[in-house]
């Protein structure tokens, strides 16, 4: 009770922080000598507020306050502990909170590390900062209180979902929302600066840490949410094209061609309107994201509670959102480009602007797949369903070109360029599709489409390999990520390739045989946990290699809530992945069991590791000219 | 010139979709191109809830039967409606769906050549 | 001027969003299929629970009267509490109760049935659930009211006195 009510009434403050540092830096936007110190102070205060809130959230968890009803509706006294702090933000209001740490976080920071940009962009990135932030506090405080007080207390709460209690819960979202809500910064800042005019080489510098940073984190937010699917969900799959997945995926998709388009600012004052649409675009695709997840408007395996109120908020803050920033890009906009647009074909600035084209235009797939389904509702009262083979269809034969164009993009000079090597990238080429032809050749589904996809990343991952030897430590970061990307495509089109499934029903004690592998269903046994009891099952799975491996899929019956849910059991080798996952089958005493080999995905979740780290290595490579 | 090559070889490529497959195959990309009706958005094939196990059982029955892959389709689109399949259907209704993208992409590149000047 | 234009155009395109987004919100997210009122009823055939013979359509349904289709279970707990009305309902001359009894096993849908009452005149054995798959449903408890061959009406959830009686008015 008293956690709560500190944590309540932090927040109330922390609101008021926000309104009194949105005056004082309007008040004193001309004339700020002492400002600087002051702010910093506030910031962190702000930032220092939300953290007590915060941590008065977690220890009403871990005390099973149940007067706290969010603590009511998403715990149970017989959780872990492990899961009662991370449980925190497995919520809707929690997860909130959550949204205004990071907030409060990255303009603490900013106003910190941010030296010698003109107090003027600081104290206006502030106020639009403050903007957001002060439309969280108000969506929390009305409408998803963390902290509000049920009477009589009752006795036991309603438990977290199963599928929830995973450590993944502990690490996805924070990281996942540094990135997400972590744009918020970026969003801020080009505005700041273009009421001001100083969209330039300068400013595109100082900003690119802060792209790179928040685009490392959702990168690896993403990754996580897929390792979180593939082993939780039980079926083998990592991407399913859910509104939610696709939701974390566009403002991905506007922050790497933003970054892309930051590195072209900082060499030539060129596509400034462009760079700071994109800045705009990425967080207010991050806004409309949580608009779509939370209210209710989308179904999906993913989804919070929903509530039209709490959409109604979000959807008129969104658009503010929408139209203050079109109000600053309109009047306060000035473009500069004269003769400053005009690029040589082969150039490197040309294949960034293809890049460009290509990220729209995989950016408006997964955006008008995701939102068409409710716009047709409202016109005509149809359901629709927009799922994995729409997206494949639009997205994969544009893959083509596009790992073609990155291969050789990086490759061109500033300004223009002759293609050096022309000898090495033919040879490569033709390589590449003879070895592509013979890895596919047994495989008689969409052979040719998958030849020439299969050479195209092949082509790509030999273009990047050489140039490791070639090009030594010039533009690694580079590298590494298109390397990495390479190698995520490729290991995805092996996987779709190679994978192999068995379904089949068992009983304790019989076999499944056929050409290549034999599945022996050895044991049965019961375990007994805290919160939920389990039927561990123990097979013996020989493949044709006469390896024998044993694995151990379990059924957990969880006690509150009342849910079984089936642990898929995973050997991850470097080379391929056996997972097995078992099923009762309704007033039979046999089980469903359902084994499948599936080649390189520890590959794919390596690859975008790597494609992480090029990004961060460019955070500390030193400035050069190229 | 190049957008127009572009889409001549893209046109090559999905006109060369022979898509030789075993009843097993079939099977699996029908399911998984079936929404899972009591589920939060799963397709039948991952799907473990009795829903999806009695239309496992029906396909294979229907399959069984002889019935076409866009037979099967049908099938469940009488009983059920549009929503349960995956793939949208190119109808009246979802022209817009499967053709603004499409456009989006024809009017960045036409954006890209009215506005920079490419020089050779 | 241009610029205002175009300004103009694109908050307009935002309105039009913002007004679907809005409307959409309105919409319910629980899907129930398209109930398929006043549509024919589908053709199959399927083994009886209690004799061991395979039925057709054709012979379950005639013209002229009312049926009650009502998809069970034993395991199914909402199933337990709406049989009492099913009971009253069999009471009626009016309708016919016919039963599919769904993913069950002989012994358990028998011994339910001692154990609550059969009011069921046919009851179809469907341990696949394909046979409900070709009626359109996705679960258990559903029911549909059927007259001369034509769906007039669907159930969804168990029924309730509420729903009971606007069965009794509509066989009237």
């Amino acid at each position: 009770m008293l956690y709560s009510t500190i944590g309540h009434y932090s927040l109330i403050l922390g609101l008021c922080i926000s309104l009194i540092l949105v005056y004082f830096s309007i008040k004193n936007f001309q004339n700020y000598s002492i400002l600087n110190t002051k702010i910093l102070s506030f910031t962190f205060l702000q930032f220092f507020l939300v953290v007590v809130s915060f941590i008065c959230l977690i220890i009403s968890f871990v005390l099973s306050d149940f007067s706290n009803e969010t603590v009511f509706n998403n715990s149970h006294t017989t959780k872990p502990l492990f899961y009662k702090i991370a449980g925190t933000w497995g919520n809707h209001e929690g997860s909130l909170l959550l949204w205004l740490l990071v907030l409060t976080l990255f303009i603490f920071i900013f106003f910190l590390k941010t030296k010698n940009q003109p107090l003027k962009y600081k104290l206006l990135t502030l106020v639009f900062q403050q903007i957001i932030i002060i439309g969280f506090f108000i969506f929390l405080i009305e409408t998803s209180n963390p902290f509000n007080y049920i009477y009589p207390t009752p006795e036991e709460g309603m438990g977290l979902n199963p599928i929830l209690q995973d450590p993944a819960l502990a690490i996805h979202p924070p990281i996942l929302y540094l990135g997400y809500v972590g744009s918020s910064i970026i969003f801020s800042s080009a505005l700041a600066a273009t009421c001001l005019n100083i969209v330039s080489k300068e400013w595109a510098s100082h900003i690119k840490k802060w792209v790179i940073v928040s685009w490392v984190f959702l990168t690896l937010g993403i990754l996580l949410g897929s390792i979180w699917a593939y082993y939780e969900l039980g079926w083998g799959g990592f991407w399913f094209w859910d509104p939610v997945e696709n939701v974390s995926l566009m403002p991905w998709l506007a922050l790497t061609t933003l970054l892309h388009c930051i590195l072209v600012l900082e060499k030539k004052q060129v596509l400034t309107s462009w760079v700071i649409i994109l800045s705009i675009s990425t967080f207010t695709l991050s806004m409309c994201g949580t608009f779509l997840v939370r209210s209710g408007i989308l179904n999906s395996v993913h989804t919070f509670a929903n509530d039209p109120e709490r959409g109604l908020f979000i959807l008129i803050f969104l658009f503010s959102l929408i139209f203050i920033s079109l109000f600053i890009f309109f009047f306060f906009h000035k473009s500069s480009q004269n003769n400053l647009n005009s690029f040589f074909w082969l150039s490197k600035e040309t294949s960034i602007i293809i890049n460009n084209w290509f990220m729209m235009y995989f950016l408006s797939v997964v955006l008008i797949g995701t939102i068409y389904p409710i716009f047709l509702e409202v016109l005509s009262s149809q359901k629709i369903s927009v799922g994995p083979p729409f997206y494949h269809k639009l997205i994969i034969p544009f893959l083509i070109p596009f790992l073609i164009a990155m291969a050789i993009g990086p490759k061109l000079k500033w300004i223009k360029s002759n293609i050096e090597d022309r000898v090495y990238l033919i040879l490569l080429l033709v390589i590449s599709i003879v070895l592509s032809f013979l890895i596919v050749k047994n495989f008689d589904s969409n052979f040719l489409l998958n030849t020439i996809l299969v050479s195209s990343a092949l082509y790509l991952f030999f273009i990047t390999l050489r140039d490791f030897f070639i090009k030594k430590y010039s533009n690694m970061s580079q590298n590494i990520a298109h390397f990495g990307f390479s190698l995520l495509i490729l290991s995805i089109l092996f996987n779709n390739l190679f994978s192999s499934e068995i379904i089949t029903n068992l009983k304790v004690g019989e076999t499944f045989e056929n050409s290549k592998t034999k599945i022996v269903f050895e044991s049965i046994s019961q375990k007994k946990e805290k919160n939920y009891k389990s039927i561990v099952t123990n097979f013996s799975i020989k493949n044709s290699n006469g390896v024998n491996e044993n694995l151990s899929p379990e059924l957990r019956i969880y006690n509150k809530p009342n849910i079984v849910t089936s642990e898929a059991d995973i050997k991850t080798t470097l080379m391929s992945d056996k997972f097995i996952v078992i099923n009762i089958v309704q007033n039979q005493d046999y089980f469903n069991v359902r084994y499948q080999v599936k080649p390189f995905m520890l590959w794919i979740w390596l690859s975008v590791l790597l494609i992480s780290f090029g990004g961060l290595m460019s955070l500390f490579k030193k400035k050069y000219e190229k | 010139m190049k957008i127009l090559k572009l889409f001549f070889i893209i046109f090559l490529i999905f006109s060369f979709n022979h898509l030789k497959a075993s009843n097993e195959d079939m099977k699996n990309k029908i399911t998984k191109n079936l929404r899972c009706l009591i589920c939060q958005g799963q397709s039948v094939y991952d799907s473990d809830s009795e829903f999806a196990i009695s239309m496992k059982v029906l396909v294979d029955e229907k399959i069984e039967e002889g019935f076409s892959e866009t037979q099967i389709y049908d099938f469940f689109k009488e009983k059920y409606g549009e929503w349960i399949l995956y793939d949208p259907e190119l109808n009246k209704n979802t022209y817009i769906l499967w053709l603004l993208p499409i456009l989006i992409f024809l009017i960045g590149g036409v954006i890209i050549s009215k506005n920079f000047i490419i020089k050779k | 001027m241009k610029n205002k234009l175009l300004l103009i155009f694109i908050i307009s395109i935002f309105i039009i969003i913002f007004i679907f987004f809005y409307k959409g919100l309105q919409n319910t997210n629980i899907y129930t299929p398209e109930t398929k009122i006043n549509n024919k009823i589908p053709l199959f055939n399927g083994d009886l629970l209690y004799i061991n013979k395979t039925v057709n359509s054709s012979d379950l349904f005639k013209s002229d009267k009312f049926y009650l289709l009502n998809i069970w279970s034993s395991w199914c707990v909402p199933c337990r509490q709406e049989h009492s009305l099913l009971m009253n309902l069999s009471k009626s001359k009016k309708v016919e109760l016919i039963g599919i009894n769904y993913k069950d096993t002989k012994v358990n849908a028998k011994s339910f049935l001692a154990e609550l009452g059969n009011p069921y005149k046919k009851i179809i054995f469907d341990q696949k659930g394909v046979k409900a798959i070709e009626w359109g449903a996705y679960g258990v408890p559903e029911s549909f009211l059927i007259n001369d061959g034509i769906i007039i009406k669907r159930y969804i959830g168990p029924l309730n006195k509420k729903l009971f009686k606007e069965i009794e008015s509509l066989i009237k």
